[in-house]
């Protein structure tokens, strides 16, 4: 029997378990709070959420893979849109794209519509530096490190809300 | 690269429409953040009823004053609950059915003592996918759901002290879990008074 085709990212996510994305809002806000209480400086929180995010990542690369059944990408073009397109979308339940590649090829950026983890949120003048969604950044570096993506130590992701 | 990551406000946020709360995010993503957040706190601190206390429920804390802000907005058009059973009506139905997606198991009231009263459910969402080692002891990760509670009830003008507990029941592999609510004295009197 020929083995099942990849799935799309909306396919996989009408499949699995969901649950409100306010209480994964108000998580994450509790989370950041709790690491701007103990930590203060802002670049230490910035780091712990990355770090966070990376020991989510490589759990979180076994999942995606079983349930999504992509085959392996042949270079790293086909490896973000697949993150772009099934990654967020059956996770987040976001879709997302990629733009601003550079001249090589190995540098990209991930645009998110519609973030779920910002719902609410507004950054007050002391926390300027901060980079709120940090966590996603380290979640992809995991996932990427786990699948032998040599990716740099840090990435930036840019978002934008629609207006 | 290295670059800024910046969210580009493009006007006040109070100023967004409040989105009408159907959107939904994969259950094993808010099991993962959950994890992130127990394992850190684990760090932080050198004992479990600190573990439970100060840093899970006051995590669920804040997130329990948001929603019932929320809640009262969207789902209750801005009405006010000044009656106890009212209060716990609003956490046992509406509160569980936006953040857990069903109303909790049961709502009862404590036999022993007057001023408290329990909320009970089979298998707590956060709980799902942890499983405490013997050597933690009574330690439960619904302290997170019972910050939630303390959160609502105190911010609706219930002062109370909530703990989450489990309960073994016949039968069944998994403990029930309960999050008992133990009202403060000047709630029972107000009640009282107001007959």
């Amino acid at each position: 029997m020929a083995p099942a085709g990849p799935r799309s990212g909306d396919a996989i996510f009408a499949s699995v378990e969901r649950v409100n994305a306010e209480l994964f809002t108000l998580t994450y806000g509790a989370i950041v709070r709790q690491l701007l209480t103990d930590l203060e400086e802002v670049d230490e929180v910035n780091k712990q959420l990355d770090q966070m995010g990376y020991n989510i990542g490589i759990r979180l690369v076994d999942e995606f893979l079983a349930k999504s059944n992509v085959s392996r990408c042949v270079d790293f073009k086909e490896t973000a849109e697949v993150i772009a397109k099934v990654g967020f979308k059956m996770f987040l339940g976001v879709g997302a794209s990629v733009t601003n590649w550079d001249a090589e090829g190995t540098c990209c950026s991930i645009v998110l519509e519609d973030n779920p983890l910002v719902d609410f949120v507004e950054l007050p003048d002391t926390c300027q530096g901060l980079y709120y969604c940090n966590v996603l950044s380290g979640v992809i570096r995991g996932a990427l490190e786990m699948v032998s993506v040599p990716s740099c130590a840090s990435l930036s992701l840019v978002f934008s809300s629609s207006s | 690269m290295i670059g800024v990551s910046k969210i580009k406000q493009y006007s006040n946020v109070l100023d967004k429409p409040l989105s009408k709360g159907k959107q939904e995010v994969s259950l094993s993503a808010f099991a993962f953040l959950f994890s992130e957040l127990v394992q850190y706190n684990q760090t932080q601190v050198d004992n479990i009823a600190e573990l439970e206390r100060s840093r899970l429920e006051d995590a669920g804390y804040a997130v329990g004053a948001r929603c019932l802000e929320l809640l009262c907005h969207r789902e209750k058009g801005n009405r006010r609950e000044t009656r106890l059973l009212g209060i716990l009506s609003f956490v046992h139905s509406t509160v569980w059915k936006v953040l857990f997606g069903k109303v909790a198991d049961s709502l009862e009231k404590g036999t022993e003592h007057e001023d408290e009263y329990m909320i009970s459910e089979k298998e707590l969402l956060v709980n799902r996918f942890i499983s405490i080692p013997k050597d933690m002891g009574t330690f439960n990760c619904g302290a997170f759901v019972a910050g939630i509670v303390r959160g609502v009830l105190d911010n609706a003008g219930f002062p109370a002290v909530v703990t989450a507990h489990f309960v073994p029941m016949e039968g069944q592999q998994r403990p029930r879990t309960t999050i008992l609510i133990k009202f403060a004295e000047e709630v029972l009197r107000r009640e009282a008074r107001v007959g």
